[in-house]
């Protein structure tokens, strides 16, 4: 006897994937994926790119957005638990942003030599945003320069390269501190010379490197002459724009991270870097930053994988890193459609970027709302994507019809033929147990199938025996076409037209409608007796209804019927008694049958008129 | 310029209604409720169109809606309706009906009276007792009618705790939706493709009209009816098909037009100005009918975003026993009287769109995206 476990283990799938600032993103990024799918065939030539890099943007337009709800969020929190985790989920999504920014320059931007460096620096400002507070409070204050963060705040402009704006800081200085402001204004000079490559520049890469040259021998020579050696601030931040390491070392907390090192470094060292001597510089900035005190962390790592350009060590890393699929599968998907990633063949024959939209997917299908967007994902899954959503769609709960056609439509669309069977079977017992038989009888007609509408039908015959009456006269009066889908629903529409004729008075018909329904066999024997009951006062008519021929057919009939029943010996009270009615109806049909065969015979045998 | 705002909310709208203007009031529309499905805690909310002074830099209204409050709702809301200025209607898919109270102060919703039972397939006193959702409201001061899944007909008056009237399986099948005829009069659709006409005056529980095409049985999902003229009703179906009955002729629509590619889940006539008609579908379109007989000068006007697609035709026939399915712009007697133009009015394709509703120049539309879509300035 093995032990037993006392537990109940509640497994969740996805946390994430139940957060109401996160379903925001999954939904506008499902929109932009979608629509990536289907512009892919219009991506060509020259403007593929661009219109690439405009999907990139969007995507990260839509972290930012979460990013800044959930922050808001966050400082609105009222106990420090779950502040804490929107803050941390914050920090989450903004490192997501970085990493897809800088993907988005070195990979999809494919920025060369020249405007790299300036990409790089847009991506550093975007992302090292105390600055913008810290300028808010020095200016606001009534005397800049006195501020105690004055300094902090020119020294990360100058690290930003925001030399404009650092300028005027120095001429604030400059105002409020007239000794120093000779100084200031050379070192305003040497800013506000600095060559760099801006936008629409014409200049080749040459002329601008060849320029900056120039430039940086005028600034050593100041540092030699101890221009600003009256200043030890103005001194430093002249070391700065030489790219002194040492110096750019000692502002560690203004730099606050490597990568921020990396740029600074790059800007005022080597601007004209190329992109593949990106991960020489990458790799330095970050053993010197982090001084070995301590050992990278996962973001750094995949930082660096992406300045190596290795996109598949990125696309790991972050896998590993992230708890939700969501960040990669779209990463990768956008990517490969820039044919960036070679096809990796995993053992189960699909590619990488497969292999993780069909986890993001099966993901989604976890919970309770947004399998919706799963699907469109699954659709874009060539290999195992039908057969994944075959298998995940049967499998959403349908608790009303609203929810079963939505999942149907899918299904159609799709021409998943047997998932809608299966579908409507469900539905349609699900209805017939409820007593809803025209809900039954819709379901099996929207999947075709017979033999339901077959079970339908004999419910409603059942219970037309039991009751004597019809139930449902809406629907089956109003069958149309849909009366074609199996034999025994035919019958029960041309049983009901019987019913409605004899209503009519219209016996004539009426009679042979009926022997029709028993002649050609689509009457279910067990339902025979019924109708040669219902025979039984068209034969007592004064009138002849029936003609000769008709009435053989029904004695015909009859005879079989009777002929057919088997003598099963079953010493039963009821059944006896049964046998008894039963005898009894036949006797009183035979009876009947006679007395209308020599009626029709004396009535076909006479002339006209006699 | 038109200019349709969107806010993805991070729930699946399954309803979205204008609360309404007082009558003789200028005001335009300027809060809405929602409803939502499919999620484990649903709730019915309300939101408002910053009109709260939220002005941008040039001096402009900001688009964006927001939140006033909201409140839980047992199952999925499956229809919700405005009863008057404060309350609010909603049908679940729990079967029961609540009517919700909004309290304009400190902006909270309650519940003020609710009907937990009003649809099941065997009832509470029995032991196996499963409820069935209910899948249409219509109000009309005072007076509720509620439809269902299990085929039944409420008729409650607020205020009152059990249902003034119930027609047990008034249907065989599903009841989807439902709308006032006239005021004793309601007509209901149902997933066989049938209208049915009732009269509350009427004891017995038969329909006193029956009107359905022949040929397919397709099941019909919304109906409406035209806001002057009480006897024209406009019906969509599974198939996407706008189908134009007359309720006085006949047994057979007046006209069908195809529309949409899939479900068509609500069609709305414009109530002040009915020659515009508005649908929305599971194919995640919205599309704006316009019938007035303006001919060209309008084909300028509604192409912010939106697809204007070929004419279509119709032909409103007198004799009510001869229908025409109409599908190409070749059958039409009457090019220039007989015109309708359509235009999609959502910048791009997106999950069904569920749900919409006109009030006056301003439009709102719910997804299964989740998201909300908010217009102001439909005619412009």
């Amino acid at each position: 006897m093995a032990p037993s476990c006392p537990f109940i283990y509640i497994v969740r799938k996805d946390a994430d994937v139940y957060s109401q600032i996160l379903r925001k993103l999954f939904n506008e990024s499902h929109g932009i994926f979608v629509g990536l799918q289907r512009i892919e065939e219009e991506l060509t030539g020259k403007s593929r790119k661009a219109q690439l890099v405009r999907v990139s943007k969007n995507y990260r337009s839509v972290i930012r957005a979460c990013m800044e709800e959930m922050h808001q969020v966050a400082v609105a929190a009222k106990d420090t638990a779950s502040g804490r985790q929107f803050s941390s989920q914050v920090s989450i999504l903004s490192a997501m942003e970085l990493i897809w920014n800088l993907c988005e320059i070195l990979f999809i931007e494919v920025a060369p030599a020249g405007p790299l460096l300036l990409h790089l620096l847009d991506w550093v400002r975007l992302h090292v945003c105390e600055v913008d507070s810290l300028s808010a409070d020095v200016l606001g204050s009534e005397n800049p320069s006195k501020h105690d963060g004055f300094w902090n705040l020119v020294t990360v402009l100058v690290l930003q390269g925001r030399l404009d704006e650092a300028r005027q800081m120095l001429s604030k200085e400059a105002d409020a501190n007239p000794p120093s402001a000779g100084m200031c204004r050379i070192l305003g000079d040497l800013m506000r010379t600095m060559p760099i490559l801006s936008p629409g520049n014409t200049q080749t890469l040459t002329e601008l490197e060849l320029k900056w040259q120039h430039w940086r021998e005028e600034c050593e020579r100041h540092l030699q002459d101890s221009t600003f050696a009256a200043s030890p601030r103005l001194e430093s931040l002249c070391k700065i724009m030489m790219g002194d390491e040492a110096t750019l070392l000692e502002h560690k907390e203004l730099l606050s991270n490597w990568y921020h090192f990396l740029v600074t470094r790059l800007l005022y060292s080597n601007p004209t870097v190329k992109p593949i001597d990106l991960h020489f510089y990458a790799q330095s900035s970050l053993n010197m930053f982090l001084g070995g005190e301590s050992s990278p962390e996962p973001l750094d790592n995949i930082l660096m994988a992406a300045f190596e350009f290795d996109i598949h060590q990125v696309i790991k890393e972050c896998s590993i890193a992230l708890s939700n699929w969501w960040f990669v599968a779209h990463l990768t998907d956008l990517l490969d459609h820039c044919r960036l990633l070679q096809s990796h063949n995993l053992y189960f024959g699909s590619n990488m970027r497969e292999f993780l939209l069909l986890e993001y997917a099966s993901g989604l299908f976890a919970h309770h709302s947004l399998w919706q967007l799963g699907v469109d994902y699954f659709d874009y899954c060539p290999e195992l994507g039908r057969v994944s959503l075959e298998l995940h769609i049967e499998r959403i709960p349908l608790n009303t019809e609203q929810k079963a056609l939505k999942v149907l439509r899918i299904c159609e669309q799709r021409q998943m033929t047997e998932q809608v069977r299966s579908i409507c079977k469900i539905l349609a017992m699900k209805a017939v147990r409820n007593n809803r038989l025209g809900s039954a009888l819709s379901w099996s007609i929207r999947a075709k199938d017979a033999a339901f509408a077959t079970l339908v039908s004999d419910r409603f015959l059942r219970d037309y025996c039991e009751r004597g009456c019809f139930s449902d006269l809406d629907l089956i009066d109003n069958l149309g076409p849909a009366m074609m889908l199996s034999d025994r629903l035919t019958f029960l529409g041309k049983y009901r037209e019987f019913h409605r004729l004899y209503g009519e008075k219209r016996f004539g018909d009426a009679a042979s409608l009926l022997l029709s329904l028993m002649t050609s066999q689509i009457a279910p024997r067990s339902f025979w007796m019924t109708l040669l009951t219902d025979a039984l006062p068209l034969l007592e008519q004064k009138q002849v209804i029936f003609s000769a021929e008709q009435t053989y057919e029904l004695m015909r009939c009859l005879e079989d019927l009777a002929s057919g029943r088997p003598g099963c010996g079953e010493p039963d009270a009821q059944r006896l008694q049964d046998d008894d009615i039963e005898t009894t109806k036949v006797e009183m049909l035979r009876l009947a049958l006679a007395r209308n065969l020599a009626q029709a015979i004396i009535r076909e045998g006479s002339l006209e008129g006699s | 310029m038109e200019e349709i705002y969107a806010k993805f909310v991070s729930q699946k709208i399954s309803k979205t209604r204008w609360r309404p203007v007082p009558s003789g009031s200028l005001q335009t529309a300027e809060t809405f409720a929602t409803g939502s499905w499919d999620n484990e805690e649903n709730c019915v909310s309300l939101w408002s169109i910053g009109d709260f002074g939220n002005l941008d830099s040039d001096g402009g209204f900001e688009g964006d809606h927001q939140l006033l409050c909201d409140i839980r709702h047992h199952g999925d809301v499956m229809d919700l309706q405005f009863f008057d200025q404060e309350r609010i209607v909603a049908a679940s898919s729990t079967g029961g009906v609540t009517v919700f109270l909004h309290h304009p102060n400190n902006q909270t919703l309650s519940v003020n009276q609710q009907w937990p039972a009003a649809h099941h397939h065997t009832g509470p006193s029995s032991p196996s007792y499963s409820s069935a959702p209910c899948t249409g409201i219509v109000c009309d001061n005072p007076e509720i009618v509620s439809v269902g899944e299990d085929g039944r007909i409420n008729l409650f008056r607020v205020d009152h705790k059990e249902a003034v009237r119930t027609i047990d399986n008034a249907d065989s099948s599903t009841l989807h939706a439902v709308t006032f005829l006239r005021t004793p009069e309601i007509v209901t659709v149902n997933s066989i493709g049938q209208l049915k006409i009732w009269d509350f005056r009427q004891q017995g529980s038969e329909p006193c009209q029956i009107l359905s095409l022949t040929g397919d049985r397709v099941p019909l999902h919304c109906v409406d009816r035209h806001p002057n003229q009480q006897h024209v009703v406009a019906t969509g179906g599974q198939d996407g098909m706008l189908s134009i009955w007359d309720v006085r002729q006949g047994t057979m629509p007046v006209s069908l037009l195809k529309a949409h590619e899939a479900e068509m889940w609500e069609v709305h006539f414009h109530p002040s100005n009915p020659d515009h008609l508005f649908t929305c579908s599971e194919d995640g379109s919205l599309w704006h009918w316009d019938a007035s007989t303006n001919g060209s000068e309008k084909s300028s006007l509604f192409h912010q975003g939106g697809r204007s697609s070929t004419f279509l035709s119709h032909s409103i026939s007198n004799q009510a026993t001869v229908h025409q399915s109409l599908i190409s712009s070749w059958l039409s007697t009457d090019p220039a009287k007989d015109r309708i133009e359509i235009t999609s009015l959502l910048p791009s394709r997106t999950l069904s769109v569920n749900s919409l509703d006109v009030l006056g120049p301003c439009l709102v539309c719910g997804t299964d995206a989740e998201a909300i879509y908010v217009t102001r300035q439909l005619f412009s």
